[in-house]
Formats: structure tokens, C-alpha cells, sequence
């Protein structure tokens, strides 16, 4: 069941917010009001810090002054250990929203001479608690009473009395107490305190540290029953209640650019969906990191506020790499729209990075999430697996749109180790060397991108001064053509267009030359037309002066006959010597 | 005043355990203070601001102010010689 199924179930107990990120999620609204509430744990664990910050937030955001009844530590330490938190102290207790009351018992200056009853702090604890109204009480650690105090059969009747005394005032009292050896505490005053036991501990495994808390019980409340990690830094304690997020979280139709247009153009609707998680892989050297990069400038210049988790370079380190390859992401970090997490993968444990990463996410509120790289995280296959799962997760629920990066030792994407990730990712996009007339070329694919069409190319792209840039792909024979190969099929491609044009030219040329020598045969034809027509014309004439001559032979022939024999003969002569000039051809 | 004991006693109402105190006080002081101490006792319920001065958490405490160092006695004060040795009191042979 998780906390917020719960929530709806609880009943009306009413409940002191501790003021603690994370922890009062954990109580469903803090811890019970007027009760005591035994924190225990081993010495480190953080009983004190989180007994003052229940105290301070108290009094500063609750309206709840407080008391602090230290057995171990001084007034004044205490101060000054909380002073780094920004915890004004001395000013609470100037105010009167906070009163320390360190108790000091101490074997050696005491003697035990007869019958006693602590009802010196009663009346300590009383008076204190009516000079400022307190509402709030933290015994810190009443266990020093046990080894200072001979006669313990007092001591546990008189505790019984205080915590009893303590409820009937309505106090909502915190109690620490020293983990045991297989009991909560080492004097087993749990068995007094029955309303609600918070466990704090402090496990080291492989040299890592990792804190966790865990609610051992609260009567008349459900609670999370897991163990929560929780963080103690120069930011107080944060616990963070890492529940796996199922898969109800909404999804975005929104698609945002991944800052290199080509690849944007491989991707059917042009981008990839606002709040899904992309995967880079690659191997060493292919550019992953600037991928990233160029995805987060992209969405830096469109206002997203954006978080880079690197665990291999220092954000000095980053920008200036990546500025090389003209992402400039300096003026956003100045900004305040980028923020860099620079921590090593080793530096703490699993639980940790995750409890570290949540509360992160929390205070900044990105947008955008770059974790560089995934595969930074060493442990067993499964424990790395559930970690990227719930980080994921905890992304995914979130709307975070992610872009995780991972190393592959090979261009073979089935022999490398992606601990089962690749599946949870909604986009794979795969950059690969091709190595091929001995060069190294840089290659990229989508894998996958669930929810839209993509490009099934492998595109050649480059690492410019101007960022990535993917480059038309070439296909040749034996598969994409990359680097010289590809130019030298961009320059064959250039010499047979130059043939081509060339081509088109001399066919011109034919065909104009073809052209004039036809209408040279035409001019031909109609010269060879006219002069028919001229003969023509002179077989008319010679026709009519036949028939002349006809006509005169036949009066010559009459006149022979008779009168003009002579002049007839001359008359035939002159025609037959006339040949027509025209009908040469 | 050299030998001076300026005691203090701490007790929170009348309850019994403060009478026995007070009288076991009183009967010490008599066969073994004769003289030379003066007895103050203070009633917390009454002047509670007072517990936190001398480091009060039991009751009765008794507070041996004078002569230095401070000392304290928890207890309503039954056993006699673990009082005189933390007033560091020779024990006197009862007279």
C-alpha cells in the first residue's frame, strides 16, 4: 500500500508536523500530539539533530515552543552544532520560543545516601515548560540516567512516571534513546514509550554509508512500514520516502526538440515526448555527453530549468568540454536555469544517490534531467537495475523529461551490459562507430522511440565547433557509406551530374545542327519547286509556239503548195536551236 | 570560617520522603556538625527557578555549599555514613 492509498484511510489522530522534509510523509502528518515518541538508534544516528530540528521548526513554523532537556551535551554545544544549519538558537531562546535545559548527572559528584525520586525534574521540566508555553519537549538521551544512577529500580519507576506525567499535559514529547544489543534501546525503555518508535540507523556496507528510518510502530496511525533512507547534511535531515511510483504516472502529448535538428528530423513528429526518457548509448569518445549537452541548451533557450547529474566530469570540466563543441552553458547555469550534481557513483550508496537525487528534484524542480552516465553505477546487476528502475520512476513521475547515457564497451549493442535498461526507456538512440577504409566514423541511430514513427537510418554525424550535426546519409553497396568513402561518392556524384549537364548540351547542340540541316532540304525543295513550276511554265510556251509553227508549216506547206514554201523551213530552224536556261538542275 | 558547613537542602513539598530527610538531617547535623553549620532548605514547588542553579534532578538532594568543593548527596539521607563520606565528615564515635 503506498502513502498517499493510506492517507485516505487514516483517521482523525491528531498529529504534531515535525517539520522534517519527507518524515512527516512518512508519519502521514507527524508524529502524535501529547504522546512521547521514542527515536532510537546507534551513536551518529542523528537522534539529536532530529530532535532540535523538531524543536526549531516547532517554534518557528508551528507556533509550538519547545524544550530541549539535554542529559549529554551542553546548551551551548548544542547551539553551536545546529548553528550551521542556519538554526538561531541563542535568538529562539531570546524570544522565548526555546529553552535548553541541560541536566548534568554525573556519577562521580553525587553520593546516593537513602530513598530519592526524580521529582527535582519534574519540577525542572515544569517550571520550564510554563515560562514559555511549551508545547513541545525532547528528552536527549534519557538513558544517561542509567549509567549515572545506581538504583534502577527507581529510575524505571520514575520514568514511567515522567512519560505519564509528560501525556497528561499534552506535551508531544520526542525521547532518545541508545540502539541495544537486539532491542531498541539499551535499557529498554521502549516498553515505556507505546505510542509511536522511530528507528534510526546507520549501515555500512562495502565502505559505504547509507542512513535509514524506519517507523517501528505508531499506535492508532498507519504509516510507511518501509526503511526510508534519509539524508544528514549541511541541510538538516531530510528523509526521503522512496516508493516505487507504479505506472499511473500522466503522459505529455507535448514533443520538445532534442537541440540537433537532424535528429529531430529523424523522429516522426519532430522531437521527442515532453516527460519520456531517452537512452544514449554509445562507446567511448562518441559523444554522448555533447548530445546532452545540446539537448539541454536546447531546452535551457526555451526557459525549461534543467539538472545534469554527472558522475564522471566536474561542471567546470563539462562546460568547457562541451563548449568546445559550441554549447555554451555557462550563461544559463548563471541563470539559475541549469544546475550541475556532480557526485561520485562510489561516493555513497544506491540508496543514497537516489535520496540525494529526490531531494534534488524537489527543491529545483527541473524540467529537463541529464544523468551522465547510467553505467557509472557499479554493484551486482540487480541492485543497479532496481536503482535505475527507481530513479527512473522517480523521474518518470515527475514529468521530467531524461536523458540517461551509457557507456558500451562495444558497437555490438547485444554485448553490452545496459543492465536490462534499454526496455524501460521510451526513445534508444544508438551512436556507433563504422570503421571502414581505415577510418573511424561516427554513426547514429534510433533504436527505438515508442509512440512515433523514426527514421530507420543509420546517419553519419559529426562533433563540430558548432555542435552536433548530422550529415546526409549515403548508401552504398555494402551498407551507409561514411567519411571519404562518403565523399567520394559525393564527388562521383558531383563529376556524373557535371556529365549529365554536359550531355544535355552536345544533344542540344545535335539536334540544333540536325534542325538547320533540315530546313536547309526544305529552302532545297521549294527552290527544286519553283523551277518545276518554271519548266512548267516553258513546256506551255513551247507548246503554244508548236502550235504556232504548226499553223505556219501548215501555210508554208500551203504556200509550198502554193505561195510561202521558204519562209517556212527558216522558221523551224530558230526553234529547235533555243534550249530553255531554266531547266538546268 | 574554617569548618564552617553551609549546607542546602532540596526537597519538593511535604512529603515523606522530605521529613525524613529533613529530620535525618538535623539529627547529623547535631551529633556531627555541633556548632559549626548553617542548614538552608529550600522547597522547590515554592521556588522551582532554583532547581536548575545546583543541578537538581533528585529529590531530596542535599548541597554541601561550604566548605569547598561543591558536594552532592541525593537520598533522604537514611545512611548515615554514606552521607558523612559525602560531606567528608570524620565519623565520630557516637558519644
Amino acid at each position: 500500500m503506498s502513502l498517499k492509498e493510506t492517507k485516505a484511510l487514516e483517521p482523525q489522530l491528531s498529529k504534531a508536523p515535525t517539520g522534517i522534509p519527507g518524515l512527516d510523509e512518512v508519519l502521514l502528518g507527524g508524529i502524535p500530539t501529547g504522546r512521547p515518541t521514542l527515536i532510537c538508534g546507534s551513536a551518529g544516528c542523528g537522534k539529536t539533530l532530529l530532535g532540535m530540528t523538531f524543536l526549531v521548526n516547532g517554534a518557528t513554523q508551528f507556533g509550538e515552543p519547545g524544550i530541549f532537556v539535554s542529559f549529554e551535551e551542553t546548551s551551548q554545544d548544542l547551539a553551536d552544532n545546529v548553528a550551521s544549519l542556519g538554526f538561531d538558537v541563542a535568538g529562539l531562546i531570546a524570544a522565548k520560543k526555546l529553552a535548553i535545559d541541560h541536566i548534568r548527572i554525573e556519577r562521580s559528584e553525587f553520593e546516593e545516601a537513602g530513598d530519592y525520586d526524580l521529582e527535582g525534574l519534574f519540577v525542572r521540566l515544569g517550571y520550564a515548560i510554563d515560562q514559555i508555553g511549551a508545547k513541545r519537549v525532547v528528552l536527549d538521551t534519557i538513558e544517561a540516567l542509567f549509567s549515572n544512577l545506581a538504583n534502577e529500580t527507581i529510575l524505571r519507576s520514575e520514568l514511567r512516571r515522567l512519560f505519564g506525567w509528560l501525556k497528561e499535559r499534552g506535551l508531544t514529547t520526542i525521547i532518545t534513546g541508545e540502539r541495544g544489543q537486539g532491542t531498541l534501546t539499551r535499557n529498554g525503555i521502549e516498553e515505556y514509550v507505546s505510542d509511536c518508535v522511530i528507528l534510526l540507523d546507520n549501515r555500512v556496507e562495502d565502505q559505504v554509508t547509507t542512513r535509514r528510518l524506519r517507523i517501528v510502530k505508531y499506535r492508532g496511525s498507519a504509516h510507511g512500514t518501509n526503511e526510508y533512507p534519509f539524508l544528514m547534511d549541511d541541510q538538516g535531515i531530510t528523509v526521503v520516502p522512496l516508493s516505487s511510483a507504479g505506472l499511473d504516472h500522466r503522459v505529455s502529448d507535448d514533443v520538445v526538440s532534442t537541440g540537433v535538428p537532424g535528429l529531430d528530423a529523424m523522429l516522426g513528429p519532430g522531437g521527442i515526448y515532453r516527460g519520456s526518457s531517452v537512452l544514449i548509448s554509445g562507446v567511448a569518445g562518441s559523444g554522448k555527453t555533447i548530445l546532452s549537452a545540446s539537448f539541454v541548451a536546447a531546452a535551457c533557450a526555451r526557459g525549461e530549468r534543467c539538472m545534469f547529474f554527472s558522475a564522471e566530469e566536474s561542471a567546470e570540466q563539462l562546460i568547457r568540454n562541451v563548449g568546445s563543441a559550441g554549447i555554451a552553458l555557462r550563461p544559463y547555469l548563471e541563470s539559475g536555469l541549469l544546475r550541475f550534481e556532480t557526485k561520485r557513483p562510489t561516493s555513497f550508496g544506491f540508496e543514497m544517490h537516489l535520496a540525494h537525487m529526490q531531494r534534488e528534484l524537489d527543491r529545483f524542480q527541473p524540467t529537463v534531467v541529464i544523468v551522465d552516465p547510467v553505467t557509472g553505477f557499479r554493484g551486482p546487476d540487480s541492485e543497479v537495475h532496481a536503482l535505475l528502475l527507481r530513479m527512473l520512476d522517480m523521474l518518470k513521475v515527475r514529468g521530467i523529461t531524461t536523458f540517461f547515457t551509457s557507456l558500451t564497451s562495444s558497437s555490438d549493442r547485444l554485448a553490452q551490459n545496459d543492465f536490462g535498461l534499454s526496455s524501460l526507456m521510451d526513445s534508444w538512440i544508438f551512436l556507433v562507430d563504422i570503421e571502414s577504409n581505415g577510418e573511424r566514423n561516427r554513426g547514429l541511430y534510433v533504436l527505438k522511440s515508442r509512440g512515433m514513427s523514426h527514421s530507420n537510418q543509420i546517419r553519419e554525424y559529426l562533433l563540430t565547433n558548432s555542435g552536433v550535426t548530422l550529415v546526409e546519409a549515403y548508401l552504398g553497396a555494402s551498407g551507409v557509406l561514411t567519411g571519404s568513402a562518403r565523399l567520394a561518392m559525393e564527388a562521383q556524384g558531383r563529376v556524373e551530374s557535371q556529365r549529365q549537364l554536359e550531355d544535355i548540351a552536345r544533344r542540344r547542340r545535335e539536334i540544333e545542327s540536325q534542325r538547320a540541316a533540315t530546313e536547309r532540304q526544305i529552302a532545297e525543295l521549294h527552290a527544286q519547286i519553283k523551277a518545276q513550276d518554271v519548266e512548267i511554265a516553258g513546256l506551255a510556251s513551247r507548246e503554244e509556239r508548236r502550235e504556232t509553227v504548226f499553223e505556219s508549216d501548215r501555210a508554208a506547206m500551203g504556200a509550198s503548195r502554193g505561195v510561202h514554201a521558204n519562209g517556212a523551213d527558216k522558221t523551224l530552224a530558230v526553234i529547235q536551236k533555243s534550249p530553255d536556261p531554266h531547266i538546268s538542275v | 570560617m574554617d569548618g564552617h558547613y553551609n549546607l542546602r537542602l532540596y526537597v519538593a513539598g511535604q512529603t515523606p520522603k522530605s521529613l525524613v530527610a529533613i529530620a535525618n538531617l538535623k539529627n547529623l547535623c547535631e551529633t556531627h556538625l555541633a556548632g559549626r553549620h548553617s542548614v538552608e532548605i529550600i522547597d522547590l514547588i515554592r521556588q522551582p527557578h532554583l532547581a536548575s542553579m545546583d543541578h537538581i534532578f533528585a529529590l531530596p538532594t542535599l548541597v554541601r555549599r561550604l566548605p569547598e568543593p561543591l558536594k552532592r548527596i541525593i537520598g533522604d539521607l537514611s545512611r548515615t555514613e554514606r552521607v558523612l563520606r559525602g560531606l567528608d565528615i570524620e565519623a565520630r564515635c557516637p558519644s
